[in-house]
């Protein structure tokens, strides 16, 4: 048994190859940034920044799925506006008295409805994904307002109880519940991605579109799927964040969120050349972006300059994980 | 002829890796005449004309123009010293005018550096009127015919004041009148003191326009025709020349119709109409020349093209395939021509790409057995004899050959009816090749129908136990027993019945 434990061993680290690298970086200055500043390591802290892990985590994990394809979706932020002011219009202003599973059912509907119609769009009219979504980035937005008026969205004093349950609380007192969505999402994700057929199918026609269709997968489906999960958790994204924050502005709420989603995937090992990526990377990766957000403004970094700091950073993370791939790559091909 | 020879090849030598493709081959070329040179696939054609138009290096020997001894590293110099190459496969960006393309990396300028676009257009019109076309210097060349950028090619290699115009299958995707245009211009330019070589396929073609005739077979010289000689039974001799050594194939009884084709029409030549029958333990050989439509055709079959018309049967019932999915299911299996591009994912594993075509087979409610994955896999990998030290070993890694036999582990696996296998043997070693048949003959002895397309006539005749000839789009005609010979084949497939 012990030589398959360490081709066990072996086996794990050479398919997460991506996923180490990036947790030994979040790792790295996880440390660093607390030699610096103990405060960094405080529970308070460390809690708040599992939140926003978990909170951004669930739409870098949709957005991956899409990225694997070798697609991108830019309207993420968006449609975080639009459910982040549908929800709770709906359930105070529209439905009072509905039971909230009803209208978590429905704003769910409509985002996969979205998903859909990208989907579509992208394999039926072979338009690219990048137009077809950067155009929804604009559309969903004007939505958002226009559904609500313009007006600030939130629950008030109400709700407190959901809001506890969903996003606020810990569970065992300790792991903020984002991040427990997060992980069970996760799960999820990395099983429909390893282990289905769906998962193969996407990872096959991302790496070659052409070879995947002559081995008769029917491609435009799977690709639609991917766009439809990646707008489901966008608007469960909404939903939580909203839940959060308890106030959405419909001209600001979810502004920029996808790039974040996307940087922490790409962080997280996917490739935007599509037919690559791992679910536990991705979660890493957010949580790299969320991790160095904290550490910057622990180490002083003048607020000015900290959206450089971040792109740095996140430019410094794709590189050493380029340079270390191809690395292996050329001692695999040698060792031949 | 006492003249001194324009250009001049002497005892040239190329070599590729293993591949020996010219093996002391001489030509000479003169001004003022129009030169066939002819040979079967891979006979070094276009190897010669490419050494002498500076895109590959000679091994060996030495190249002369007007009688000096020069050396042709690059295409620049080439076109210093007045030799165009025009590709079979024109070299124009669509997006680009006609003036713009032919001055393409030479930009007159102005004072100011920037690109002067009316001395563009006025030297581009003298070459269209020199032409005798109609279009304009600033027509957008994807708005032209492919008759019309060709002679946006030729207009090209005239404003270089080229004296050895190359011309690569010039003919093999025009008209009959943009052909006749494009002949009369070539007379033209001969009576001007141009040297026109043609590397043609369509001894119609060439016996209508050529004033000499050089073929080549296996990388050498295998002789010339002068304009009273050129006839087609001296061609098609010359060209193919050698007796071929046939094993004694055992053909097997072919049992039921597995695959019917019925007045099948398609895209790539609409008014003709396909119909074949494949039977079970047949290997039926599809020879043509390249562009024949063979590949269009199977992959109109696979679900990959659409059908304009007529009806395919699967062992006697009558299907509709709208996609290789739908092929996949009535037990068609397909090979293609591109085995990169369309056969395996170069990235994943072996494991992978054996049961990317069988995935919905090896599942359980969507999940994958894994279990099943490695035992496909692994049994493939030991039927087939794929060199690897295990099934977990990316397929990009693998020789040509092992990759080739991924692509048929993949089907196999699946136990299909039919076999449409397109140049199955493409870019591979010899030893692997023949493992490849071998593979191919087993499929057929095991009750499958396959349909085996290939350009190399050398593994027609030994696979086949019919050949299908196409021709431009047409099954030109089909060849059993005595008939299965590289002259009966090269008439058909040339369409000099």
């Amino acid at each position: 048994m012990e030589t398959t434990q360490e081709s066990f061993l072996k086996r794990l680290i050479r398919g997460n190859q991506k996923t180490l690298t990036i947790f030994a970086l979040l790792v790295a200055i996880f440390i660093i940034t607390g030699l610096v500043h103990r405060t960094f390591w405080s529970s308070g802290n460390v809690t708040n920044m599992l939140r926003y892990a978990g909170l951004y985590g669930i739409i870098a994990i949709g957005v991956s799925f899409v990225i694997i394809t070798g697609g991108i979706d830019l309207s993420i932020g968006s449609l975080i506006g639009l459910t982040g002011v549908l929800f709770p219009m709906l359930l105070i202003d529209k439905m009072p008295g509905a039971p909230v599973i009803v209208v978590i059912g429905i704003v769910l509907a409509i985002s996969v409805l979205i998903g859909l119609i990208h989907g579509l769009l992208i394999t039926k009219v072979r338009l690219q994904p990048f137009v077809v979504t950067l155009c929804g980035l604009l559309i969903y937005r004007g939505l958002a307002r226009t559904v609500a008026n313009d007006q600030t969205k939130g629950f008030g004093n109400e709700f407190t109880g959901l809001r506890e349950t969903m996003v606020k609380g810990e569970l065992f007192g300790a792991i903020p519940m984002p991040f427990v969505w997060t992980i069970v999402i996760g799960i999820v994700a990395a099983v429909l991605l390893n282990m289905t057929t769906f998962g193969r199918y996407l990872l096959a026609l991302g790496r070659n579109e052409q070879a995947a269709k002559f081995s008769g997968i029917n491609t435009d489906r799977m690709k639609i799927f991917a766009y439809m999960i990646c707008s489901l958790l966008a608007g469960f994204g909404g939903i939580m964040f909203v839940l959060d924050s308890n106030g959405a502005t419909p001209s600001k709420f979810g502004n920029f969120y996808e790039l974040w989603a996307i940087s922490g995937a790409v962080l997280g090992g996917c490739s935007l050349r599509g037919g690559e990526g791992a679910i536990a990377g991705v979660i890493c990766g957010t949580a790299l972006v969320q991790l160095t957000t904290t550490a910057v403004f622990f180490l002083g970094v003048p607020d000015a300059l900290k959206w450089s700091v971040m792109g740095f950073i996140i430019l410094l993370g794709v590189t050493v994980d380029e340079v270390l791939n191809r690395y292996a790559a050329k001692r695999r091909a040698s060792a031949l | 002829m006492e003249k001194t020879p324009l250009i001049e090849a002497l005892g040239i030598h190329k070599r590729f890796l293993a591949v020996h493709a010219l093996n002391n081959v001489s030509a000479s070329f003169y001004p003022g005449e129009v030169v066939a040179v002819m040979g079967e696939n891979g006979a070094g054609r276009s190897t010669l004309m490419k050494c002498l138009a500076g895109v590959h290096i000679p091994s060996e020997g030495e190249i002369h123009v007007d009688g000096k001894a020069v050396s042709i590293p690059s295409v620049n110099r080439a076109s210093e010293l007045g030799v165009v190459f025009i590709h079979q496969e024109l070299n124009l960006s669509d997006n680009l005018s006609v003036g713009a393309n032919i001055f393409l990396g030479r930009e007159p300028l102005t004072k100011f550096r920037l690109i002067d676009h009316a001395e563009i257009r006025r030297r581009t019109a003298e070459l269209i009127g020199q032409l005798g076309m109609t279009f304009t210097p600033d027509t957008r060349v994807s708005d032209l015919s492919i008759g019309h950028q060709q002679m946006v090619e030729i207009a090209k290699a005239l404003s270089q004041d080229a004296r050895l115009l190359i011309m690569d299958e010039p003919t093999s995707s025009l008209t009959q009148h943009e052909t006749e245009v494009l002949f009369k211009l070539v007379r033209d330019l001969r009576a001007k003191g141009l040297c026109i070589v043609f590397i043609s396929h369509r001894l119609a073609e060439v016996k209508e326009i050529s004033d000499r005739v050089i073929v080549l077979r296996d990388g050498k010289n295998s002789g010339e025709l002068s304009r009273e000689e050129i006839d087609h039974d001296r061609m098609v001799a010359l060209m193919v020349g050698r007796e071929l050594n046939l094993h004694d194939k055992e053909h097997g009884t072919a049992g039921d119709v597995l695959l019917k084709l019925q007045d099948v029409q398609i895209a790539h030549a609409p008014e003709e109409k396909v119909s074949f029958e494949l039977r079970a333990g047949e290997i039926v050989a599809m020879a043509g020349l390249v562009g024949a439509g063979r590949t269009e055709l199977s992959q109109a079959i696979f679900g990959i093209a659409r059908l304009l018309g007529g009806a395919i049967e699967v062992a006697g019932q009558p299907v509709k395939i709208d996609s290789p999915r739908d092929a996949i299911a009535t037990g068609i299996a397909y090979v293609p021509e591109d085995r990169k591009q369309h056969g395996i994912i170069v990235e994943m594993p072996i494991r992978d790409n054996v049961v990317m075509a069988g995935l919905d087979r090896y599942q359980n409610y969507g999940f994958v057995q894994q279990g099943r994955h490695d035992q496909v896999a692994t049994e493939a990998k030991e039927k087939l004899s794929v060199k690897t030290p295990t099934i977990s070993q990316e397929v990009g890694l693998l020789s040509g050959g092992n990759q080739q036999k991924v692509v048929l582990a993949k089907w196999i696996s699946l136990g299909p009816k039919v076999f449409l296998l397109d140049e199955p043997t493409r870019g591979i070693d010899v030893g692997s090749k023949s493992e490849i048949y071998e593979v191919i003959e087993e499929m057929a002895k095991e009750g499958a129908a396959v349909l085996f397309i290939s350009s190399e006539m050398e593994e027609v005749l030994r696979v086949a136990d019919r050949i299908l000839v196409m021709h431009e789009g047409r099954l030109a005609g089909e060849l059993t027993g005595a008939d299965m010979n590289e002259e009966r084949v090269m008439q058909l497939a040339t369409g000099t019945n």
